[in-house]
């Protein structure tokens, strides 16, 4: 009774690489951002934690026409990094990934930067006075110390991208086995006359991984909290 | 209040350590210079004096308005010749009043922070000597948040300690701790002081401590040097605060 198609198999597997490779590759850019707003204060400070923001704000499909204008195919940026790099976005699941990284950025970036807020910063100073420098302070106290935040990012954001939609489509279509994922398949299968049992299974699995997903990242949050309080 | 000098005992030639510097925090204004020939110096004075205002500029962790730093012949800090060694260069053991070991590595990598960051080889020898000194072998494995306020300070020394540093900076290092922990700690400083051969500066408001640890004394009050002697100066605060 229970049983995906193959094509539900590619949904929930395009959308898992989505989620996994939006989360992995916006990690380092979060977390620069994230310890740049906690830390520096700059010309344009509020300006840069604004534009961060704003995919939380803007309705998703301008998000997505946003990045269509800019990353697509013969937009601006779109083909210098297809005449330079060969990365093309438009259409391809990659494109999907940046979507999914775009809006499930503000989220990864708020819990890192209240993880990099709450460290003692007198324990930085303390690795300095023993010879470290800002860059391995950074590595060896503020990252270990930010852990539980960065892990709490990285979850969020990995669950902004499951769910994502509305950008997604506007951006790449929604084309199976390349742009389809989990929601844009339970979309078309809602769509179509008979197809609920179809949607059924895929609203199951997606709980099914939201439910793992959140388990995981309360387990090893859990864990990297002990740690720093000397379990 | 007049300037104090007193006699201090044999010198080892040029001052190890000498301070001259200004800072405006606020209202409150320092200017203070003062200079150590090794061993263990007292930096003395009531709660608000800027004592670890003094010792974080020595350390590096705060910058002064203007003066000057110097440690073993070595620069650290001139306004005129615009040097400012970085606190990471300074190679200055730091002894902080609340220990700051680092609450997400065991003491066993605390104690190496240190000669880590510096570059240091391993030197079990040296590590051994530290553990046995300041009776910390047990405590190896555990984290710091698992240790008492006596454990963690004396963990604390020893990671300053490993670091081999040129200066050793104590703030308060018993403030944090009740009198029959202090009492314990107490011989394990005096130990340091004897056995470490680390030329020391020891910061504390409190005169039974100070007498107990320090040869030279350089008293602080209101972001000024008052005096400068040897522990008989000690007698005279004392005197002062019971009058």
């Amino acid at each position: 009774m229970f049983e995906l198609s193959p094509q539900d198999w590619t949904a929930v597997q395009l959308s898992l690489r989505v989620a996994a490779v939006s989360t992995l590759v916006a990690l380092p850019f979060g977390i620069a951002i994230a310890t740049l707003l906690a830390r520096k204060s700059f010309w344009g400070k509020s300006i840069l934690d604004a534009a961060v923001h704003l995919p939380l704000v803007l309705p998703p499909v301008v998000t997505g026409y946003l990045l269509l204008i800019s990353f697509g195919r013969k937009a601006p940026v779109g083909a210098f990094l297809a005449d330079h790099f060969g990365v093309v976005f438009s259409f391809r699941w990659i494109g999907a990934a940046l979507a999914c990284g775009v809006m499930a950025f503000p989220l990864m970036v708020r819990a890192v930067r209240l993880s990099v807020e709450s460290i003692d910063r007198r324990l930085e100073d303390a690795a300095a006075t023993l010879g470290a420098t800002q860059m391995w302070t950074f590595v060896t106290v503020t990252l270990p110390l930010a852990l539980p935040g960065i892990i709490a990012g990285m979850m969020l954001a990995f669950a902004r991208a499951l769910g994502e939609f509305g950008a997604t489509i506007t951006f790449v279509s929604n084309i199976p086995g390349e742009t389809q994922t989990i929601s844009a398949a339970i979309y078309t299968l809602l769509q179509v006359p008979g197809g609920d049992t179809a949607a059924l299974r895929l609203v199951v699995v997606s709980i099914i991984i939201s439910f793992a997903a959140l388990l995981a990242s309360e387990w090893l949050s859990r864990r990297a909290t002990a740690r720093l309080h000397g379990a | 209040m007049a300037l104090k000098a007193r006699n201090c005992p044999p010198a080892r030639g040029i001052a190890m350590l000498v301070v001259q510097v200004e800072k405006q925090l606020g209202e409150f204004s320092m200017n203070a210079s003062f200079a150590s020939e090794g061993g263990a110096t007292a930096l003395f004075g009531p709660s608000g004096a800027g004592k670890t205002s003094v010792i974080n500029m020595i350390a590096g962790l705060m910058k002064p308005d203007r003066g000057r730093i110097v440690l073993d012949g070595n620069v650290l800090f001139d306004t005129a010749a615009k040097v400012d060694v970085p606190v990471s260069r300074r190679r200055i053991g730091y002894v902080f009043q609340e220990g700051r070991l680092f609450p997400h590595l065991s003491v066993n990598h605390n104690l190496d922070y240190g000669r880590w960051m510096c570059g240091h080889a391993a030197d079990a020898a040296a590590f051994n000597h530290v553990i046995e000194l300041l009776n910390i072998g047990h405590l190896l494995d555990r984290r710091p948040g698992k240790l008492s306020g006596g454990e963690r300070q004396r963990v604390a020394v020893g990671r300053a300690l490993l670091m081999r540093p040129r200066l050793l900076l104590l703030d308060e290092p018993l403030a944090s701790l009740d009198a029959a922990r202090k009492r314990d700690i107490l011989p394990y400083l005096e130990r340091l002081r004897d056995e470490a051969r680390v030329p020391m500066i020891y910061v504390s408001h409190n005169a039974t401590e100070v007498k107990r640890i320090a040869r030279h004394v350089v008293r602080l009050e209101d972001g000024r040097i008052t005096a400068m002697g040897g522990t008989d100066l000690l007698d005279a605060a004392q005197a002062d605060m019971l009058a």
